[in-house]
């Protein structure tokens, strides 16, 4: 039976890799988008989601029905378990993905309010975790999954540095300018709002591999 | 669902003596898909696949309206005949029931029953059966060896290669694991599952987990009738029925 039910794990394990891949795309043409200012490019990402959204309801049903009629047990318990609400972590990173590209196309034709700086240095952060994060589901790598969970501080500081900045020398001396500042700190907001979900994703994979929660429990990291 | 049907139930009713055991049952088998028929004991799961190779014919008494077809022939019909149905449709049982003879001659013997003398085409079906039957590896030295000493699974093994050696098309298995360990068990169901690439199954089994961890499709009995019947997923995740959902949660039965 042993041989069936691994075939089965191993298929939801490459459809779990598919969303990640999914996930990882949407991100880099949302960050392409924004840098070029192509409202195609976000257009792209943006219908592209509903494919997306099938995925994620075919992923959820094939883990209900692994549990339903395998009653797993132990590694495997925590894999389908975790597997769902990776699912879930990957498919709200893609949502989010599409949140930037609808703020893309606001101000693609408008000229920029400043020259970015620091929304790319956040976004190849976001980027960056979000790899991280599905290598380490992928290799099943804990170290890996470690090393995004002390990324995310750093994620925080650049959102914050980007909202003072927008807010302080834009919208507070010039009202006309926020029009042009608000899409960019949401898409601030959005950026660390990945590097939220791929922590996420990162304790989940901690819990996958060696049962340990370190959701709430940051101690148990060392 | 499935399109490809290969035996059909349409409105059965069974009766041992005055006692109705299947009320008005309907139900698909689907070609080379495994069917569980599930339910508390004296639910009628059994009778009802006892009808798909006129078993139950042979028990005095009964009476059965409604028809069974295989590829859309009625299996009762006069110009059938009963050996027949039993070649295309075989069985396995509870308690393994080998023939108190050899390993190779319980193979061979439903060959020579039918017929075949050639002594090379005997000898290549019986290796091929057992290595289908996943029995291969275990036996291959002791083929003149009584049938009786194998364990448990092996001699279930063994009667599940016995129905394919007559190049049967429908294997019912009625609660074969019953009387096997968990790693029998496990050999039975792994065989079930390659099996279904050339058989139709249909299998009784009180073992919800089974049902649930082998089957394509459930069907759930109740005091003779079918109550519900679905895709194995539907029927463990999201049950139509009441009484579906009570027994496989365990609240009753």
């Amino acid at each position: 039976m042993v041989k069936h039910f691994d075939e089965e794990l191993q298929d939801l394990n490459n459809q779990i890799l598919k969303m990640g891949a999914f996930a990882e795309e949407a991100i880099f043409k949302s960050i392409e988008s924004l840098r070029e200012r192509d409202r195609n490019k976000a257009l792209e990402v943006i219908n592209n989601d509903k494919l997306i959204d099938e995925l994620e309801l075919v992923i959820d049903e094939k883990c209900l029905d692994l549990i339903a009629r395998h009653q797993p047990m132990a590694g495997d318990l925590r894999f389908i378990t975790t597997g769902m609400k990776i699912n879930a972590e990957l498919e709200r990173i893609i949502d989010i993905a599409v949140d930037i590209c609808q703020r893309v196309s606001e101000i693609a034709d408008k000229p920029l309010l400043k020259p970015l700086v620091d929304i790319p240095r956040l976004a190849s952060v976001a980027q960056g975790m979000v790899k991280m994060a599905i290598d380490s589901f992928v290799k099943r790598d804990i170290q890996t999954a470690k090393k995004i969970m002390l990324l995310d501080s750093d994620a925080d500081n650049l959102r914050n540095a980007i909202q003072k900045e927008l807010i302080e020398d834009y919208m507070v001396k010039d009202g006309q300018t926020a029009p042009r500042a608000v899409p960019l700190l949401l898409i601030a907001r959005f950026l660390e709002r990945i590097c939220d979900h791929a922590t996420n994703i990162a304790e989940d994979v901690i819990y996958m591999v060696e049962a340990k929660v370190v959701k709430h429990h940051p101690e148990e990291l060392k | 669902m499935d399109n490809d049907i290969k035996m059909k139930a349409d409105k059965i009713n069974f009766f041992y003596g005055n006692t109705q055991a299947l009320k008005s049952v309907d139900l698909n088998i689907f070609s080379n898909r495994v069917t569980a028929l599930i339910g508390p004991s004296g639910c009628g799961k059994s009778t009802f696949i006892r009808l798909f190779n006129r078993m139950n014919e042979l028990i005095a008494g009964t009476k059965l309206t409604g028809k069974i077809y295989i590829d859309g022939e009625d299996i009762n019909s006069p110009c059938i005949e009963a050996v027949d149905i039993r070649r295309r449709v075989g069985m396995v049982f509870q308690k393994p029931n080998p023939f108190p003879k050899s390993i190779f001659d319980n193979i061979a013997y439903g060959l020579r029953v039918n017929g075949i003398k050639n002594k090379d085409f005997i000898e290549e079906k019986v290796v091929q059966t057992l290595k289908k039957a996943a029995l291969w590896e275990e036996v291959k030295c002791r083929l003149k060896e009584s049938a009786l000493g194998l364990s448990g699974g092996q001699q279930q093994r063994l009667c599940i290669a016995r129905c394919l050696a007559v190049e049967t098309e429908v294997i019912l298995f009625d609660e074969p694991c019953a009387s096997l360990d968990p790693i029998s068990t496990g050999k039975i169901e792994e065989l079930i599952l390659e099996l279904k690439k050339d058989y139709t199954i249909v299998i009784v089994t009180h073992n919800m987990q089974q049902a649930a961890r082998v089957s394509d499709y459930t069907g759930f009995f109740l005091l003779g009738e079918l109550i519900e019947f679905g895709r194995t997923q539907d029927i463990f995740t999201a049950p139509k029925d009441k009484r579906t959902e009570a027994y496989i949660t365990g609240r009753f039965g």
